[in-house]
């Protein structure tokens, strides 16, 4: 599908791609791994603007898929023999699994009623792993999780991360401008119209509830890599509404907005909690704020600023 | 009683009224909650941080009366009204004008509000354990059905349930300003027509519904380490039990709270370890079967 948009926006796509692969050249072993974080905490936004944006279903709680990704994928490591590359496959397919399955759950109720029972799912999960001290180490979790020898040093990271999370996001580009991605975005906008014209809506909001929890996983398999740990706060309720808050603020329909809603509290979170520890309130103040004036996101601003402007000039 | 319950073991027996003692706490919070989606529709997650002030209040008013009896007493009365002045100050300054937003939107704002909640309590309190000690009138234990201790607070909290469920169903069915919010709930602008102030019908339920989550929070301070964090888990308690109870439905929350209550202490008796998965398995049947709730949802 030809995309006269996408055609002005490949050089930028492809500074960025370069400026991002320079990066470990002139920056801290700290800044590349904070890079890292911003890349996959990405990556997990846009995985759940994908059903949340695009798709209008209220997925509440994403965390479940980033966490069952990481879990996936370290006790893959550990507990099996085989290569550790498979992990890398498992957590993701796992998460995709257990998308699929909570999908199936949840799908017939409305809205609101999905979004909850989605939670109370995703903290049966949560409550699973929380406790299961002999497999998944509990509150704890687990640590200095080994890793192949190319990816261990933090560039190796760094690299395996971006080229992960470039092509998912590809990918997920590519959906939602594909026919099934048109079809998400009607049924968002009129799911009545959409079951009237012969589209299966609850089997379209299936698949993306699926693709979303797969590629929630891949971002949770890049957490192990760059920080090597897992523990279950990474699927606690909490971490969800911040991935939600991510896409608001970024602007949830823009494709890129998640990714800047994330590289914006990920940055936030890092400098405020050197100066402060009441980060928490200072994220409670910005999400208040944006809720209030930037209901569209900082990229919604941008564009009705620049559009405003053009039509001005 | 020996050949009524002579099936049922003493240990169930006693876990039974643990789980009952925990309902009464997870019901004075959630009615609370629910009365809030009922009438204004706001998915309040600060809610859990009210229940959490409720608790640090009590704490501070238990000590400033040298935390013997009076101090329970005083902090039984001061802590939910002090809860009550807070969240008048946020509904005036924030919430009144929230009413027509969009549910996500309103569930968001009021996670923010929660994280701002949660670290006001902690430059106020610090993040140490805090602890509010049992008055000595409910210190000690009784024995039961063959020598299983059970404190004597958590009859008191058997005994408070009630009296707040027969004080609510009252303020619901008999009082005018319950009536005008159920007529609200039902239909606001239709009350607003009829020259009713709605704004402030709303004010004071939403007054209300906090107080009932400040005083759970005081009611379960005696039996637990008051500490950060205890908000999180609460809330999310509290939503499923509305949830599964009907959205806006304060019988339903007590319905709800029975189910939660009884699943998680007759849990872990089945299996001690994951005892704390059975009141979400039991939340996710009964949403299976019944999607919208045990009983009629208000929405």
């Amino acid at each position: 599908m030809k995309n006269p948009l996408l055609r002005g926006k490949l050089p930028w796509v492809i500074a960025a791609l370069i400026v991002l692969f320079l990066l470990p050249l002139f920056l801290d072993r700290f800044y590349v791994y904070l890079a890292a974080i911003i890349l996959l905490t990405g990556l997990c936004a846009t995985s759940l603007n994908f059903v949340l944006g695009y798709g209008g279903v209220f997925q509440f709680h994403h965390a479940v898929f980033y966490g069952i990704g990481a879990y996936g994928t370290a006790l893959m490591i550990i507990k099996s023999g085989l290569s550790p590359w498979l992990g890398f496959v498992v957590g993701p397919v796992a998460a995709g699994i257990v998308g699929f399955v909570i999908g199936v759950i949840c799908i017939r109720l409305s809205k609101l009623y999905f979004g909850m029972l989605q939670i109370s799912l995703g903290s049966l999960v949560w409550a699973i792993v929380y406790r299961w001290y002999s497999f998944t180490g509990g509150d704890d979790g687990i640590h200095g999780v080994p890793l192949p020898d190319i990816i261990s040093s933090p560039n190796g990271a760094y690299y395996f991360t971006l080229t992960v999370t470039a092509l998912s996001m590809f990918v997920l580009y590519r959906m939602i401008r594909s026919p099934f991605g048109s079809a998400l975005q009607g049924i968002r906008d009129n799911p009545v119209r959409s079951e009237m014209i012969g589209v299966n809506v609850k089997l379209q909001q299936l698949i993306a509830l699926t693709i979303a929890g797969f590629f929630g996983g891949v971002a949770g398999s890049l957490f192990v890599v760059v920080d090597n740990t897992v523990f279950p706060d990474m699927m606690f309720w909490t971490l969800s509404l911040e991935l939600i808050i991510m896409c608001l603020l970024g602007g949830w329909f823009s494709f890129l907005g998640p990714m800047v809603g994330a590289g914006i509290i990920v940055l936030l979170r890092t400098y405020v909690s050197g100066l402060t520890v009441y980060w928490a309130f200072i994220l409670g103040i910005i999400m208040m704020l944006v809720i209030f004036f930037l209901p569209n996101g900082v990229l919604g601003y941008l564009d009705r600023f620049v559009k405003k402007k053009a039509r001005g000039g | 009683m020996e050949s009524i319950f002579g099936f049922i073991s003493p240990k169930i027996l006693s876990q039974i009224l643990v789980g009952l003692s925990r309902t009464v706490i997870l019901f004075i919070v959630s009615s609370g909650l629910s009365l809030i989606l009922g009438v204004l529709r706001i998915p309040n997650v600060a809610h859990g941080s009210l229940y959490m002030i409720g608790a640090f209040m009590a704490y501070t008013v238990s000590h400033l009366f040298g935390g013997g009896n009076m101090g329970f007493w005083m902090a039984l009365v001061l802590a939910p009204l002090g809860v009550a002045v807070v969240s008048f100050a946020a509904e005036r300054s924030l919430f009144q004008f929230l009413y027509e937003r969009e549910h996500l939107m309103l569930l968001l704002l009021t996670f923010a509000m929660s994280l701002v909640f949660g670290d006001l309590v902690k430059m106020i309190w610090g993040a140490e354990y805090r602890s509010v000690p049992v008055p000595s009138v409910f210190q000690g234990y009784i024995n039961l059905f063959g020598g299983l201790p059970f404190p004597i607070y958590s009859f008191f909290l058997l005994v408070i349930g009630p009296v707040i469920a027969i004080l609510l169903w009252l303020l619901t069915n008999k009082t005018k300003i319950g009536k005008i919010s159920r007529a609200a709930a039902v239909d606001r602008e239709m009350v607003g027509a009829v020259g009713i102030n709605v704004s402030w019908v709303f004010a004071t339920v939403f007054i209300i519904g906090c107080l009932l989550a400040g005083l759970g929070g005081v009611l379960v301070a005696p039996t637990v380490s008051v500490t950060l964090g205890m908000d999180h888990t609460l809330i999310m308690e509290a939503f499923l039990i509305v949830i599964m109870g009907g959205l806006g439905n304060v019988w339903g929350a007590l319905l709800g709270s029975l189910i939660f209550g009884l699943t998680q202490s007759l849990g872990i008796l089945v299996w001690p370890q994951f005892g704390i998965v059975f009141p979400y398995l039991a939340v996710v049947v009964v949403l299976l079967f019944r999607p919208t709730g045990l009983l009629r949802s208000t929405w």
